[in-house]
């Protein structure tokens, strides 16, 4: 391997070779870290069970986030899940927060700041990496479109055979919706789409209509970490609920109007 | 509080393991870290290196790594650090020793000069409005302490010579000069093949440490990170593009 050296850095020196994990910092720097893979993982456990099971995703007039738009091609048989997931999952593992998250905790590049990293051939998002930021905005149009759905979903959910009423999952299927779009619409491609690609607003077109819009995006995208977790335990916990729900483990609470 | 129990990292030039010395000074209220450091070199070494200019958290001078956080040493007060336990301070890690806790920061004025300057729009007219500088006011709060490229894994632990990476520090900078609605160069080129921005992970350390709150890597990192892709890499828009050249 070709000797190579950082412009400026004399920590090699002091730390040698040094694997993972040097540093100088007294505090329990891998809770971070550790929670996250914890979280993540938990996740991802839970949402591929649930959208390979294929059943107990539907209890009128619920259905299941993970199932919606709830897609039946003939002669295939795979679970209706599987033709629409590939979009918000595509739109969280290309999203700049959880690259961050998955970096750090997963990659551990580095696994907290100023800790070392095993030694590798570093190319950053220079190389195949590259790819999570060109697809990232293709997946977040699919997802508009999905979430678009979860709407109309939250909204029949209030809808009891005719009559409006109130279900507790009504008011579930709502604010993850809610928490959905709080993610989404903080997304940074959007935040760049919108206005932040413009030098200046007031030299473009539609400069008042840009910035406004570019002003929400970043008041979303300042809290996107936030809303990447809530709306991670939303989803989850909405297709939990109908779950139980369908399994007849749980009794819906509703009031009709 | 009465005693501080300071443990300093010193050493001299190529030195980077250098050793620590133990020092004891009297607390008071409201002191700082490098008010410790004062009464250090004051009352016992007189030869301890130290750099500060303005004690006011504003020149960038004093930056140093204490208790392993990368902070300023004039504005880190004493009562916010854990109480009955010994300071740690060292110098920044990612650039060579001087002595004791000064470094060699030359690095960083290299690459600010090859960075492509601000170049006045011709024949425009010199007023622009708030909303179209707030962005660029935000970059211009930086103090050059480098804390965000002492921070930095790339530079801190990578062997990563080419392309050069500027680092935070400079994509603030680049930043800066690019929401400038009276400037009309264009750093995409520049931020792509010469300053190595695609080598940034998007880790965030630096926005953690930058102490005058620049959204480092919200607002100077990540924007252009979407405009190359515009630029580069968007399939459509480079068909949108071709058309209306046509
Ligand atoms: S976000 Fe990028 S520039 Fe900032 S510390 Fe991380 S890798 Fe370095
Ligand atoms: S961007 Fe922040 S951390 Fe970096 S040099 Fe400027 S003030 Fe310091
Ligand atoms: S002495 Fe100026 S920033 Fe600390």
């Amino acid at each position: 391997m070709p000797e190579t050296t950082t412009q400026c850095s004399p920590l090699l020196a002091q730390f040698g070779e040094g694997g993972l994990g040097q540093t100088r910092r007294p505090d329990r720097w891998w809770l971070a870290p550790a929670s996250v893979a914890v979280g993540l993982a938990a996740f991802a456990a839970y949402s591929t069970w649930a959208a390979l099971s294929g059943e107990n995703y539907t209890f009128s007039p619920y259905l299941s986030p993970f199932y919606s738009p709830n897609f039946h091609v003939p002669r295939i048989h795979v679970s209706p899940a599987l033709l629409v997931l590939w979009a918000p999952l595509g739109f969280r593992l290309s999203c700049y927060y959880y690259r961050k998250a998955y970096y750090r905790a997963l990659y551990l590049s580095p696994p907290a700041c100023v800790v070392s990293e095993p030694v590798r051939d570093y190319r950053g998002e220079a190389g195949i990496l590259r790819w999570l930021s060109i697809v990232h905005r293709w997946f977040l149009y699919a997802s508009i479109l999905v979430l678009s759905v979860l709407w109309l979903d939250a909204l029949r959910a209030f809808d009891f055979n005719g009559h409006l009423g109130v279900g507790l999952g009504s008011v579930v299927l709502l604010l993850n919706a809610a928490a959905l779009s709080f993610f989404t619409f903080g997304c940074h491609a959007l935040r760049s789409a919108v206005g932040g690609n413009k030098r200046c607003f007031n030299c473009s077109a539609l400069g008042h209509i840009r910035y406004r819009s570019w002003r929400a995006v970043s008041y979303l995208t300042s809290r996107h970490p936030f809303w990447a977790w809530a709306s991670l335990y939303t989803v989850a916990l909405a297709d939990l609920y109908i779950r139980l729900l369908s399994m007849g483990v749980l009794h819906d609470p509703r009031v009709l109007l | 509080m009465s005693e501080i129990h300071l443990v300093v990292n010193r050493g001299n030039a190529g030195d980077e393991r250098g050793w620590d010395e133990s020092f004891y000074v009297r607390a008071s209220k409201g002191m700082v870290v490098l008010d410790a450091l004062w009464q250090v070199q004051e009352q016992v070494a007189p030869d301890l290196a130290v750099r500060w200019n303005c004690k006011a958290g504003k020149c960038g001078s004093c930056s140093a790594e204490i208790n392993g956080y990368r902070l300023l040493l004039c504005k880190t007060r004493i009562d916010s650090l854990p109480a009955g336990q010994p300071i740690t301070v060292q110098p920044m890690q990612t650039f060579a020793r001087i002595k004791d806790l000064v470094t060699d920061v030359s690095w960083n004025y290299e690459i600010n000069r090859a960075l492509p300057p601000f170049r006045p729009r011709e024949s425009s007219d010199w007023r622009w409005f708030q909303r179209d500088i707030t962005r660029v006011q935000e970059m211009r709060k930086c103090i050059e302490c480098f804390l965000c490229q002492d921070v930095c894994h790339v530079l801190r632990y990578q062997r990563t010579e080419k392309p050069r990476y500027a680092g935070a520090r400079f994509y603030v900078r680049a930043a800066g000069l690019d929401y400038h609605p009276m400037d009309d160069r264009d750093r995409l080129a520049y931020l792509r093949e010469e300053a190595g921005i695609e080598l940034c992970n998007v880790t965030r350390c630096c926005t953690e440490v930058c102490p005058e709150g620049i959204r480092i890597t919200d607002n100077a990192i990540i924007p252009p990170k979407e405009r190359i892709v515009d630029r580069y890499a968007d399939p459509i828009k480079a068909l949108l593009r071709r058309m209306l050249r046509r």
